[in-house]
């Protein structure tokens, strides 16, 4: 037994005769019930995602009292063990003391090294972490050419770059009707094809023709008409819209985004997108519930917009 | 056997430069403590596949460390690159085929491995820290796997990372947030490519390395659990295992292996 005196730090030797092990609880099992109750009911109904957490916070209250019962109690076994609390207590009244000047430059090396250390380490975290508290959806204007390539009341798919430095990925797609005129100014319907479940690329549903490229401000426009659109669908996920990009079905959340746009010089310019919650009505006369620029996926309306809070900064501002 | 003079003579040649170590570091002790500790009897080939994981998280290390001195993480040169390491390099294809179909490999052999350890009931007492570490070695893992299938920077990597960042982006509170983060701005680009390249060889990587140091430690500090069936595990019979009072497997558990760096074993006198 001579290595028992060598080990560094070894348990005691009471630790040994008697682990602790957690009694048998059924309070886990509860918790989790009250868990996946909670889960099941924001997809189904919210009065059911109440009661699910109500019963997974009663469990999980009940859970930890029991878990931690031995912890809570142990002060008050140790209570008859006089002596010992009032040796402990005397070295801790005199530990100052006796080493005034040591402590006090424990205290300030650590202090001083928290210093250098959050000095160096804050504004390398905040470099890291800074673009997601800014709102920087910063959009260039991107001319699509002159209005005849858009015949009036049919889809056209619009494919155009974005950014001109960064190769495909700066490649978006739009769907763009021109509506005629509506009190004499000239309307377009501009939908993005980015799917509003998880972005992925949505088609129309009808009959495209031939793809024409035009050259517009030194930028490589794709037109193809597409004849009797219905509506678009996405291939990943099976979302579905209608021809003004309210979902019909499957997992969105809400219509596709559009694009602002403005007529220059005879030419169709796209600016910044923005999220849509609803289209009623048609064409021209659409009444659009627009909002700002969310992530796919993320509810704009309802209830659920609470879980998706604004930016703090606007990088424009 | 007595030893011939010539072996003696060889055996100090071997002996003196270790000796030095050992002596100016303890190395050669440590890893003699490491190599040679106490296992139960009846353990078995599934014990291994924590070193198999091991195993091949080191290939991709090695591989991954290669093919960061061919790759360039720009959205103009990434496709380029990737293909130049595949086509042309001497052996490239060998290194980036490892390292894709090791990332499967790797993956595979986490699950195996927690499996093993859920169904010998290895996470109980006292080892439920160390299944904790290897809970946040999973989703590393994992992490390791989202951040580099961007890498190759074609249409499928490009399609799944959009999809994969925008579930992120759909976490409550937090996710429009960490959308943000990952994309390092709102659409994916050149600060993405760069982002999930440091994620993926730098950041991720170190924490694996330091956790995998931290389970090991805990590894050799508690001991290799008896698989269930044993006659130990079940408390019928008493493991002696040289100190103080016998070990009766998952009824009665205990720590083993507190500190005791050269308590010397059976293997070791062996040696």
């Amino acid at each position: 037994m001579a290595d028992e005196l060598e080990r560094p730090g070894g348990e005691p030797v009471e630790h040994e005769a008697e682990p602790h092990l957690p009694s048998p609880t059924i309070w886990p099992f509860a918790f989790a019930a009250g868990i996946a109750l909670l889960l099941v009911g924001l997809i189904i109904n919210w009065v059911l995602a109440a009661v699910g957490a109500a019963i997974a916070l009663v469990f999980a209250f009940l859970w930890i009292r029991e878990a931690t019962r031995e912890v809570r109690r142990r002060p008050v076994q140790a209570a008859p063990a006089e002596p010992v609390s009032e040796l402990a207590a005397e070295e801790e009244e005199e530990e100052p003391e006796r080493y005034p000047r040591s402590v006090f430059l424990e205290m300030s090396t650590l202090g001083v090294g928290a210093l250098i250390g959050g000095i160096v380490t804050l504004p390398a975290l905040g470099f890291m972490i800074a673009p997601a508290f800014v709102d920087n959806q910063g959009f260039d204007e991107v001319d699509l050419g002159p209005l005849e390539n858009f015949p009036e009341n049919q889809f056209v798919i619009a494919t155009f770059f974005s950014k001109t430095d960064e190769g495909s990925v700066g490649r978006r797609t739009a769907f763009i009707r021109n509506n005629g005129t509506q009190n004499e100014v000239p309307s377009f319907t501009i939908i993005s094809n980015r799917c509003a479940h998880l972005g992925c690329p949505t088609q129309p549903q009808g009959l495209p023709g031939t793809a024409k490229k035009i050259t517009a401000a030194n930028r490589e426009v794709s037109i193809t008409p597409v004849a009797s659109v219905s509506g678009f669908q996405c291939p990943c996920h099976g979302g579905a819209y209608d021809a003004e990009g309210n979902r019909t079905a499957g997992p969105p959340v809400r219509a596709l985004d559009r694009y602002q746009y403005l007529v220059r010089d005879g030419d169709l310019v796209l600016a910044a997108p923005y999220s849509v919650g609803k289209v009623t009505g048609e064409g021209a006369k659409a009444q659009i519930e627009a909002y700002e620029l969310a992530d796919p996926g993320q509810h704009v309306d309802g209830p659920e917009q609470i879980l998706y809070p604004p930016k703090f900064w606007n990088s424009d501002g | 056997m007595p030893k011939s003079a010539r072996r003696k003579q060889l055996e100090a040649l071997v002996m003196a430069p270790l000796n030095w170590l050992e002596e100016r570091s303890g190395l050669v002790g440590a890893t003699k403590y490491f190599l040679f500790r106490k296992v139960p009897a009846e353990t078995n080939w599934f014990h291994t596949l924590g070193s198999a994981t091991l195993t091949a998280f080191l290939v991709q290390a090695v591989t991954g460390v290669i093919l960061a001195m061919y790759y360039k993480p720009s959205p103009e040169e990434a496709y380029g690159s990737i293909q130049h390491i595949t086509n042309d390099l001497t052996l490239g294809w060998l290194v980036r085929g490892m390292h894709r179909w090791g990332a499967s490999v790797f993956i595979i052999l986490l699950f195996l491995h927690m499996g093993r350890v859920f169904l010998f009931g290895a996470y109980k007492y006292p080892r439920e820290l160390n299944w904790l570490i290897g809970v946040i070695l999973l989703t590393m893992a994992l992490g390791e796997g989202l951040t580099g299938y961007l890498l190759p920077w074609d249409e499928t990597a490009y399609w799944a990372t959009v999809v994969a960042i925008n579930i992120n982006a759909n976490a409550p509170i937090v996710g429009p947030f960490l959308g943000d983060f990952l994309r390092g701005g709102a659409e994916i680009g050149e600060e993405t490519l760069a982002r999930f390249y440091s994620l993926h060889m730098l950041v991720i990587p170190g924490g694996l390395f330091a956790l995998i140091g931290l389970h090991l430690y805990l590894v050799i500090r508690l001991g290799v659990t008896e698989p269930p069936w044993t006659r130990a595990a079940a408390g019928y019979e008493f493991v002696e295992d040289g100190r103080g009072p016998t070990r009766k497997g998952l009824v009665e558990p205990r720590p083993r292996g507190n500190g005791s760096i050269g308590t010397p074993t059976r293997t070791e006198a062996e040696v």
